[in-house]
Parts: structure tokens; C-alpha cells; sequence
């Protein structure tokens, strides 16, 4: 579906995001270092990284609020910081935490926001015009109902979907979301998920870092992945998560397996082994093949399939530093 | 952006809260005066105090002096301290700016919502001190002329309430320095009155701006707002030291409280321009100055807060 939207016209197929060799140094430490990334139109795309490897800053730079002491950078089309009077409007924005005047309410909190910013046209059609885009937004976080609270009384989540109601108000082709989980209960996350595949689906291009794998992975198409401020791997996801030609089996005979498939067993971990195909049908036809000859056997089989690694063994294998770096995450 | 600033000023309870505060303080000490009928002799306490028993329409005078050395620039300097350290800490600076709302914009927002909070201020301190004196200390007599020390002069000849205005303007050049002989007791007309109150809010505007421009540039220094607030203070507490301090007589003309009392010659016949004018032109010189070396710090500064 992300091809559909992102194959729609022309426009929308280049590059929203591209960034040339780009390097940000604090002194001597190097917090994003030659990074070269590039974020298609329709993407959902997942920047992915250990806390302190450098997202926060990249997406800064992207954002113009900080400046590069390297490299280049391209958002819809555009150089930025140099024309970010243009591209910015254009752009929804969630950076680390949510914030907002605590003594206001929700509502009055997004209006004062919308109403900031270059040429904001003045007059009551343009008043009612924004505060029907503050219903909407506010709708659409499903803040509808305490809108009118002072934001001091807000929970961590529900000031998480005000955030999330700033970014929305301008309709942005694109959402620059840092960390948009924090924060949120699971039903929450699921609502969030929803809400950013719609947005998607209607054209939006999704940037978003996280060190929440399974976020990532439930929700990207494609992932970039930082470690110490360099960009060790950008793909797809399909293409990460191609099957490895292994084959995974769930069995209670364990024992009787191993010994039946002895030397194609790769890996054994309980009840789940992990079996080297041997066929060259691939691995969904040797699944099947494998199954046959294990019943036939009369072993029984709870679970057999394909074996795919995961978002997060593919990340701990290229960021792999060292224990303290990928501690912080799974 | 102005209004939006304007608005989040104006919103926010400290606002007023500061605003009250500041108008109390005369409020109680004209009760005080209205009670004991204990006045400060002429020469001594806060400019025109001593001059309010008997003329109660001259205690917007004698509150501004009485909220200019502290209230005052403590309020100023909250709010403009405030400024930028605190959108900052708030965490609210980085979605202005993403807007976008370009920096220099939301500085000059910024400054001018500290001018509008100032002229507010200013402004409620001299109504709330007007009502005030009016209704407790009760308008001017035609006796208090006679009584006003230096004031027999040209103020004896025109009887009433204007000329009891005028009949008090030694009494706050006695305050401001004991320059009694050289003004004169001239009668001052309603509408040279009002522009001379207009002028002193002018020139206690501008200096409280000098203190907003140090705060101002401060706030974008740091991501805390009382880090800045009190950084100003610091510095004016400095100036004050030194404006008292002989030794250091060679800095004294160009210290930002240096001339800050020079309102108070607003009220001689004719007015004293020389410290007014060297006033105005100091707090020009701490406002650009300091405007100028905010600006040059937030526009090229990473916005990691």
C-alpha cells in the first residue's frame, strides 16, 4: 500500500529527505557523523538507533534548529537550513517531548501555535478556518473531550497526542516524529499506528526515529539505522526480512527431530529448532517439505516455517558496540 | 507573532499577579502615611514623599520612586529573563521555531511584548497611585503652598491645586539631591503636569528597557530563566554599588542605573534636561547594545533545549 501512495504522481516519488555527508560535532565528539540518508515520497521510514547515537541531532538538523557543521541537506525539494520559511510550513514536527504552555488549555495551546508562524492571514474567515483545523486535529488524537483542560492536568500520553494534534494542524506532507511512542499506553500506540498509516495512505510521507524496535517494525516500510552517529544500514524492510533460507520448527519431540534431521539442525533452543534447508525450492517450499518428512516420522509438529530474523537481530547485529551501547534497547 | 506574544503574556497569571504587587506597594505605604500622618522630612525617604500629605494628586510621582529602585526591575526583569530561557526550558521553543517563526521575528516579538508589559506596568502603578492620592491623601489645599518648603516663590501667587503642584517641586528636587536653589517655584499648568508625567513614564520605560535588553540577551545565553532574571539583577546591583562608590567615579556616567532617578527632574520649572537627555542616551546605547548581542547569539545559536 505504501507503493501505491508513494508511486501516486510524480512529485511525490523523489526524495522528500536527502541528506549529503552530513556531520554535526560538539567539540571534539563527532554526534552525527557522514550520514547519507534519503527518504522517498510515501515512505514510512524508521530511523533506528541506541539512545545517544545521534537521531535526536539529525533530526534537528533536518528541522533547521540545528545547524550542520557539514554537509548538506534537502527536505521537499529544498536546501535547508536556507529555505526553511518554505519547507517548514509544510512540515508536522513532534522533537522529543511534547511541550506546551501548561497554565493554557489543549485547545488554546494549538491555536496559539497555529496562529505563530509566517504570513498567517488575519480576519474572521481565516479565525474560523483555524479553529476548525483545531477540531480536526484535536479529533483526530482524540483529545476531543478535554480539550478545554489546562494542559498542567494533561497525562504523559494525552499531552504526547496534543504534540501529535500540533504537528497535524498544518496538514503536512510530511511528519518529522521523534520518539512519537513515548509515553503512550498500548492501546495508545495502536491508535498511533493507525492514525500514521492513514495519514500515510492519504499521501504523508512518515519519518520517524525510535529505539522501539517493535514499533518500527509494525509500522515502517523502510528503516535506516544509526550507531554512533553513523548510518550503518538503510533497506527496506521487505528486503531485510526476506527469508534466510532457514526453516524454524516447533516440535515436543525435539530429541527424535534432531536426531532424525542430524547435521542440517543449525541451531536448537528447547522445543524450537532452527534447520538448514537443503532443497533449492526456497525456504516456504522446504518448510512443507520438512513438515511431510517429520510427520512421517510420526513426530509431531505445533509450528513449522520460514525462518525471518527480526527488526531487532538485524539491528543488534550491525550496531553491534557492545553490551552497554544495545542495553538500553529492545 | 506580536499578538501571539502579546497574547501569552497577557494570559499568564504572573502577569498580573507581578502587576498587583507592584501597584500594593504604594497603595499600603499611602495608607501608613494617611494613618500617622507621618510623611518623611523633606530631604529624606523616597523622591516626593515627603511632599504627599499635602498634595495628594503628586503621589503617582512618589510611587514610581518608590517601585523603581526594586519592584520594578524585578518584574521587568522576570519577564524578560523569561523570555526566551523559558520557551526554551519548556521545551515550547523548538515547535515555535519549527513553525517556522524565524528568530530575529520572535525576538522582536519578544522585546515588545517586554515594552508593552513595562508601559503597563508604568501605567497602572501612576493611575492606582493617582486614585490613591486622591482619595486618601485627598487632593492639594491651597494652604499646602505656603507649608511646601522653596515653594513661597511664584507658588504663592496662584492659588489652588495647580499651583500647589508646583509648590511641591522643590520638595523632589530636595529628594533627588538637594539641588533646592536652583529650581524655581513656578506654577506648573494641567497640561505641563501631564506631559511631564508622560515624559517621566517615557524615561522610566526606557530605562527599565536597558534592564529588558540585559535580561533579553541573557535568556538566550541560558535555558534558565531565573539563571537570566537574576543575572540582570546582578548586574544592576553591581551598578548600584558603583554609582555610590567614589573610587570608581571614571565608569559612573556610563552605568546603566547611573541617571535612572533623572525622571524626577521632569518636575523642575524648567525642566533639567541634561541628566534626562544623558539618561535617554545610556539606556539607548545598554538596549542596542544588548539587542544587538542577543540577536547575534540566538540567530546563530543550535537550539538543543
Amino acid at each position: 500500500m505504501t507503493d501505491a501512495a508513494g508511486t501516486d504522481t510524480a512529485t511525490t516519488s523523489a526524495d522528500v529527505i536527502r541528506t549529503r555527508e552530513l556531520t554535526k560535532r560538539y567539540g571534539a565528539v563527532a554526534a552525527v557523523s557522514s550520514v547519507t540518508l534519503g527518504v522517498h515520497g510515501g515512505d514510512r521510514y524508521g530511523l533506528l538507533g541506541p539512545n545517544g547515537s545521534g537521531k535526536t541531532t539529525l533530526v534537528r538538523m533536518l528541522l533547521g534548529l540545528v545547524y550542520a557543521t557539514s554537509g548538506e541537506i534537502e527536505v521537499l525539494g529544498r536546501r535547508m537550513p536556507r529555505h526553511a520559511r518554505e519547507v517548514l510550513p509544510q512540515i508536522g514536527a513532534l522533537i522529543e517531548e511534547p511541550a506546551a504552555y501548561p497554565h493554557l488549555s489543549g485547545r488554546a495551546n494549538l491555536a496559539l501555535l497555529d496562529a505563530a508562524g509566517p504570513r498567517v492571514p488575519a480576519g474572521p474567515a481565516a479565525r474560523r478556518t483555524r479553529r476548525r483545523r483545531v477540531d480536526e486535529a484535536l479529533e483526530q488524537v482524540g483529545l476531543g473531550g478535554v480539550d478545554r483542560r489546562p494542559v498542567k492536568t494533561y497525562s504523559l500520553g494525552m499531552r504526547q497526542r496534543l504534540g501529535l494534534a500540533g504537528a497535524l494542524i498544518r496538514r503536512p506532507r510530511l511528519l518529522v516524529l521523534d520518539e512519537p511512542g513515548n509515553g503512550l499506553d498500548p492501546h495508545g500506540i495502536r491508535d498511533l499506528r493507525e492514525l500514521l498509516i492513514g495519514l500515510n495512505e492519504a499521501g504523508v510521507t512518515i519519518f520517524l526515529s525510535s529505539h522501539l524496535m517493535a514499533e518500527v517494525e509494525q509500522l515502517c516500510t523502510r528503516v535506516g539505522v544509526l550507531d554512533a552517529g553513523r548510518l550503518v544500514l538503510q533497506e527496506d524492510l521487505a528486503a531485510l526480512r526476506t527469508p534466510t533460507g532457514f526453516v524454524v520448527v516447533d516440535t515436543p519431540d525435539a530429541d527424535r527431530a534432531a536426531a532424525l534431521l542430524d547435521g542440517q539442525v543449525e541451531r536448537r533452543d528447547g522445543q524450537r529448532l532452527l534447520v538448514r534447508s537443503g532443497g533449492a525450492d526456497g525456504a516456504a517450499g522446504d518448510a512443507a517439505a520438512l513438515n511431510a518428512r517429520l510427520v512421517e516420522a510420526g513426530l509431531r509438529v505445533s509450528a513449522i516455517g520460514p525462518h525471518q530474523r527480526t527488526l531487532e537481530e538485524i539491528v543488534l547485529s550491525v550496531t553491534g558496540t557492545g553490551s552497554d551501547h544495545v542495553g538500553g534497547v529492545s | 507573532m506580536i499578538r501571539v506574544e502579546l497574547a501569552k503574556l497577557f494570559r499568564r497569571p504572573r502577569t498580573w499577579i507581578s502587576m498587583v504587587l507592584t501597584c500594593a506597594l504604594p497603595f499600603v505605604v499611602a495608607v501608613f502615611i494617611t494613618i500617622t500622618h507621618l510623611a518623611p522630612p523633606p530631604g529624606q525617604g523616597s523622591a516626593f514623599l515627603s511632599a504627599v500629605l499635602q498634595n495628594g494628586e503628586l503621589y503617582p510621582a512618589a510611587a514610581l520612586a518608590l517601585v523603581l529602585p526594586v519592584f520594578l526591575p524585578v518584574a521587568v526583569a522576570v519577564v524578560a529573563g523569561d523570555s526566551i530561557a523559558g520557551e526554551a526550558a519548556g521545551g515550547t521553543l523548538r515547535y515555535l521555531l519549527v513553525r517556522p517563526v524565524s528568530r530575529t521575528r520572535l525576538l522582536v516579538a519578544k522585546l515588545i511584548s517586554v515594552i508593552a508589559y513595562v508601559l503597563l506596568v508604568v501605567l497602572a502603578v501612576t493611575f492606582t497611585a493617582y486614585a490613591t492620592g486622591i482619595f486618601l491623601l485627598g487632593p492639594s489645599r491651597a494652604a499646602a503652598v505656603g507649608q511646601a518648603p522653596g515653594g513661597a516663590g511664584a507658588g504663592g501667587t496662584v492659588p489652588g491645586a495647580v499651583s500647589g503642584i508646583a509648590g511641591q517641586a522643590p520638595t523632589a528636587g530636595q529628594a533627588a539631591g538637594g539641588a533646592v536653589t536652583s529650581l524655581s517655584g513656578a506654577p506648573l499648568s494641567l497640561l505641563q503636569l501631564a506631559e511631564r508625567i508622560a515624559g517621566a513614564i517615557a524615561f522610566i520605560t526606557v530605562s527599565m528597557l536597558g534592564v529588558a535588553a540585559i535580561a533579553l540577551f541573557l535568556s538566550t545565553i541560558t535555558d534558565s530563566a531565573l539563571g537570566s532574571a537574576l543575572g540582570a539583577l546582578a548586574a544592576l546591583v553591581a551598578s548600584e554599588i558603583l554609582v555610590t562608590l567614589n573610587a570608581a567615579t571614571v565608569v559612573q556616567p556610563y552605568l546603566p542605573t547611573r541617571y535612572w532617578l533623572a525622571w524626577i527632574d521632569f518636575f523642575r520649572q524648567p525642566v533639567f534636561w541634561r541628566d534626562i537627555q544623558r539618561g535617554f542616551g545610556i539606556q539607548a546605547v545598554y538596549v542596542v547594545v544588548f539587542l544587538a548581542a542577543a540577536w547575534a547569539n540566538f540567530s546563530t545559536k543550535d537550539i538543543t533545549a
